[in-house]
C-alpha cells in the first residue's frame, strides 16, 4: 500500500473504490436505476449469454449509466436466446430476443439511453401469477 | 470497474458470529469456489445489520434481497438457487408477521422503514476490515477537508452549531466540552474515546466498533486537531474481543496509509491512536475513573472539578467523548452542521442508537432520530411484546435510568423528555418488560447489579446501595412492611443526592421509577403480601382445585418434597409449609386441578 500524502491521493483512492462500492449503493434503490437482467440457464449460456451479461456490466458502467446487471433463470424463450429483460425506472420492462454484441449496443444506445425501441421485442405472452395471497 | 458482479454481504457482528456467521462465509465461498464463481461472486463479511433477532442475516447485492436466519448448510442452496438460476430462496425470506408476507428486501421492512442511519451509516455495508471500503463511503474526506481548509475554531463551532449531545449518557454538548479542551493550556492533550459499553442490555458502542472501526478513529483524529492533541487513547472492555481484533486490523492499515501518524495529508499535524484495555468494570464509564483506569490506578472516580478537559490523563488536559459520539462527527463535517441540526428536536439534534432488548420481537440495533415516540421503537421497528403478550415498561438508560410505562409510549425520545419523565438517555439501552415481569423483582435486578458494581469508595453507594437492595429481597419475599416503602424512597434520595459519582448519583433511579409508576404493585407486595406478575416466589402458593381434583395422585408421587397429602381417589392438598413451590405439580396435573395463587 503506498501512503495517502494529500486530499487529491484520498480522492484518488475513493475514486478507485467507488465503482467497486457502487454494486451495493445502488442496490439501495434498484427501482430508480437500469435493471437488466439476462437470462442464464443451459441454452441462454450456450447461445453466449454470458459474454452478453459482461458487456453489459462492462459498458453501462463505461458509459456512465446507473443500473444493476443480474442473470436470472430461464425466461422460456429458447428460440430466442440469449434473451434480456430490461426494465426502465418506471416502466413495465422490456424483454429482447437475439442478443448478440451488436443488438445489445444497440439496446443501451436507443432503448437505455433515449426510450426508442429497437429490433427483436418479445411482446408480453404470458401472465406471472404473485405468489402473495 | 469491479470485476464482481454480484455481493454477497454477511453479518460478522457478535451475535451473527456465535451464529456461525463464519461457517457460513466458508462454505459460500467454497461452493463459489466448486463452481467457479469466486471470480464473479463476492462474499464480505460486514459489521451488524442490526436486525440480530433473525441473525445471521446474508444480504445479496445488487438485488437487495434479505435473508434471515441463515445456517451453514443453506449457502449450496442460496448459491444454487439465487446466484445461479436468479430465483429467491423464499423459505429464506423475511415473514412479515402481521402480513404473513415474505418480504424480499429491506426496504420494506417495517424493522427498517423508520430508521435513519448515520452513526450506523457504514455498518453492514463495508467490510470494516478494509480501509479501502471506508475510504469509498467518503471515509478521512472529513479529517482531509479539516486539515486542508478549516481552521481549529472553524471545526469547533460547526460541532457546536450541529447541536451534538454526548451520546454516552449525560448529553453534554460535544462542541462546547471540545472547545473547553481546547482551550485548556498545555502542549499535551489527549483525546479519549470512551468504549467502556458496561449497561447490562446495551451493544450499540460494540456494534458501531466492530462494523464501521474507521469512522472512530477519523473522528478522533478530526477531535485531536481542534484541541490541539496528538494522542489518542480508546480505552475498551477486554470482554470485547471482536471489537477489539477490528480496532487493531483498523489502526494498522490507517498508520500504513499514513492518516495516522507524522504529518498527516501532508500537514504539520501529526495524531495516533493506542489501546487501552478495562476489566469491565462498570464505574470505568464515568470519565474520571476511566482515566484513573488508564493511568494504571484503582478505577475510583474523583470529585469535579477538576475537570479532564483541564486535567485529565496524567493530568494533562484530556477531552472524553463515546464511540457513537465519535461515529456521528465525519458525517456532520461532510454534510454540514446545518444538515445535521435539522434532525432531532429542539434541544437533542441527529440521531441515537438504540439497544433493543427483552421482551420484544425483533431484538436488535435500531438508529432514529431524535424525537421519535417509544411507540414507533417499540411497536413498529420492534415489531410490539413477544408472544402476544401485553405491555408493561420499558427500562431506558439502563441501571442508571428508569422505567416508563404505557402513558409515556407517545412521548418523543430525547434528553430533556426522558429525564422529564423520570428516566434517562443513558447509553441507549432500551429493555423491555412484559406483564410477566414484576417491578419489585426487576428494581432488585438492577440493584444487585449496581452492588456489586459499586467501587466502594464513597459511603451512600457502597452502604445505602447495599441497604436498597436488601429492602427489596426482604420485600420480594413478602416480609415487607408499609413503611419500609418509604425507608427505599427516602434512601433513595439521599445516595442521590451524596453519592460521589454518576453510579450512586443514578443508582436509585429504577427503584424511584418503578415505584412511582407501579405503586400498586408495590402495595400488593407489602399490604396483601401478592406479587401480582406471578415472579416473587415466596408470595405464591399452589392450591388445589376440588372440584377438578379426581383423586390421581400423579401430583404426590412428583412432588420432590412430599408436600401433597391425599389418597386413591381423594381430593388432594398441599402443604404450604413445605412446598419449595418448584410447579411439578402443576406441570404433572391433567385435570388442571392445580393453581396459582
Amino acid at each position: 500500500m503506498s501512503k495517502i500524502t494529500s486530499l487529491a491521493d484520498l480522492k484518488k483512492k475513493r475514486e478507485e473504490m467507488k465503482s467497486g462500492l457502487d454494486l451495493r449503493t445502488k442496490a439501495l434503490d434498484p427501482e430508480s436505476i437500469v435493471q437488466v437482467k439476462v437470462s442464464m440457464a443451459t441454452c441462454g449460456i450456450a447461445s453466449g449469454a454470458k459474454a452478453i451479461m459482461d458487456f453489459f456490466l462492462e459498458q453501462l458502467d463505461r458509459r456512465n449509466i446507473a443500473g444493476v446487471v443480474t442473470q436470472t433463470g430461464c425466461m422460456g424463450y429458447c428460440y430466442a436466446e440469449p434473451t434480456i429483460e430490461v426494465k426502465l425506472p418506471g416502466q413495465d420492462p422490456v424483454v429482447f430476443g437475439f442478443v448478440d454484441l451488436k443488438r445489445a449496443d444497440q439496446i443501451i444506445e436507443k432503448y437505455i439511453k433515449t426510450g426508442e425501441l429497437v429490433d427483436g421485442i418479445i411482446p408480453v405472452n404470458y401472465q406471472s401469477i404473485d405468489l402473495k395471497e | 470497474m469491479s470485476k464482481y458482479s454480484m455481493h454477497l454481504l454477511v453479518c460478522g457482528g457478535t451475535g451473527c458470529h456465535a451464529a456461525e456467521s463464519d461457517a457460513i462465509i466458508c462454505n459460500l465461498r467454497d461452493e463459489l469456489e466448486a463452481r467457479g464463481l469466486n471470480e464473479t461472486v463476492q462474499v464480505i463479511k460486514t459489521g451488524c445489520f442490526g436486525f440480530c433477532e433473525k441473525g445471521p442475516i446474508v444480504k445479496v447485492m445488487p438485488d437487495n434481497t434479505f435473508y434471515t436466519q441463515v445456517k451453514p448448510e443453506d449457502a449450496q442452496l442460496i448459491i444454487a438457487e439465487h446466484v445461479i438460476k436468479g430465483r429467491k430462496v423464499t423459505r429464506l425470506l423475511y415473514h412479515d408477521p402481521k402480513t404473513k408476507e415474505s418480504v424480499s428486501d429491506s426496504k420494506h421492512m417495517d424493522f427498517y422503514k423508520k430508521q435513519m442511519r448515520i452513526a450506523l451509516r457504514n455498518c453492514g455495508f463495508i467490510n470494516p476490515e478494509n480501509i479501502d471500503e471506508y475510504i469509498g463511503r467518503d471515509g478521512y474526506q472529513a479529517l482531509g477537508k479539516v486539515l486542508t481548509e478549516m481552521t481549529r475554531e472553524q471545526v469547533i463551532k460547526e460541532i457546536k452549531d450541529s447541536g451534538q449531545r454526548g451520546r454516552g449518557g449525560g448529553g453534554f454538548p460535544t462542541g462546547l466540552k471540545w472547545e473547553i479542551a481546547s482551550k485548556s493550556p498545555g502542549n499535551e492533550k489527549y483525546v479519549v474515546c470512551n468504549a467502556d459499553e458496561g449497561d447490562p442490555g446495551a451493544f450499540m458502542d460494540r456494534s458501531v466498533l466492530e462494523g464501521d472501526p474507521h469512522s472512530v478513529l477519523e473522528a478522533m483524529a478530526i477531535c485531536g486537531y481542534s484541541i490541539g492533541a496528538s494522542n489518542g487513547l480508546i480505552y475498551i472492555r477486554a470482554e470485547y474481543p471482536l471489537a477489539i481484533q477490528r480496532l487493531k486490523i483498523a489502526i494498522g492499515q490507517a498508520r500504513e496509509y499514513g492518516l495516522l501518524g507524522k504529518n498527516i495529508f501532508g500537514t504539520d499535524f501529526s495524531f495516533d491512536i493506542e489501546l487501552k484495555y478495562g476489566a469491565g468494570a462498570f464505574v470505568c464509564g464515568e470519565e474520571t475513573a476511566l482515566i484513573h483506569s488508564m493511568e494504571g490506578l484503582r478505577g475510583e472516580p474523583t470529585i469535579k472539578p477538576p475537570f479532564p478537559a483541564e486535567a485529565g490523563y496524567l493530568g494533562k488536559p484530556t477531552n472524553v467523548n463515546n464511540v457513537e459520539t465519535f461515529a456521528s462527527i465525519p458525517a456532520i463535517i461532510l454534510k454540514g452542521a446545518k444538515w445535521y441540526s435539522s434532525i432531532g428536536t429542539e434541544k437533542s439534534k441527529g440521531t441515537k442508537v438504540f439497544a433493543l432488548a427483552g421482551k420484544i420481537n425483533n431484538v436488535g440495533l435500531i438508529e432514529v432520530p431524535m424525537g421519535t415516540t417509544l411507540r414507533e421503537v417499540i411497536f413498529e421497528i420492534g415489531g410490539g411484546i413477544k408472544n402476544g403478550k401485553k405491555f408493561k415498561g420499558v427500562q431506558t438508560g439502563g441501571p442508571s435510568g428508569g422505567c416508563l410505562t404505557e402513558k409515556h409510549l407517545d412521548t418523543p425520545i430525547d434528553f430533556d423528555n426522558l429525564i422529564a419523565a423520570g428516566s434517562m438517555m443513558g447509553s441507549g439501552a432500551m429493555i423491555v418488560l412484559d406483564e410477566d415481569d414484576c417491578m419489585v423483582s426487576m428494581a432488585r435486578f438492577f440493584l444487585e447489579f449496581t452492588v456489586e458494581e459499586s467501587c466502594g469508595k464513597c459511603a451512600p453507594c457502597r452502604i445505602g446501595n447495599k441497604r436498597l437492595h436488601e429492602l427489596l429481597g426482604q420485600i420480594c419475599e413478602g416480609k415487607g412492611k408499609l413503611e419500609d416503602l418509604d425507608r427505599l424512597k427516602n434512601m433513595s434520595l439521599v445516595i442521590k443526592d451524596t453519592s460521589l459519582c454518576g453510579l450512586g448519583q443514578t443508582s436509585p433511579n429504577p427503584v424511584l421509577s418503578m415505584m412511582e409508576n407501579f405503586r400498586e404493585e408495590y402495595l400488593a407486595h407489602v399490604v396483601d403480601k401478592k406479587c401480582p406478575a406471578g415472579k416473587c416466589k415466596s408470595l405464591m402458593s399452589y392450591i388445589v382445585n376440588p372440584e377438578n381434583c379426581v383423586g390421581c395422585t400423579a401430583c404426590a408421587r412428583v412432588c420432590p418434597v412430599n408436600a401433597i397429602t391425599g389418597g386413591r381417589k381423594e381430593v388432594h392438598s398441599i402443604n404450604g409449609d413445605i412446598c419449595i413451590k418448584c410447579g411439578a405439580c402443576m406441570e404433572k396435573c391433567k385435570f388442571d386441578a392445580i393453581y396459582i395463587s
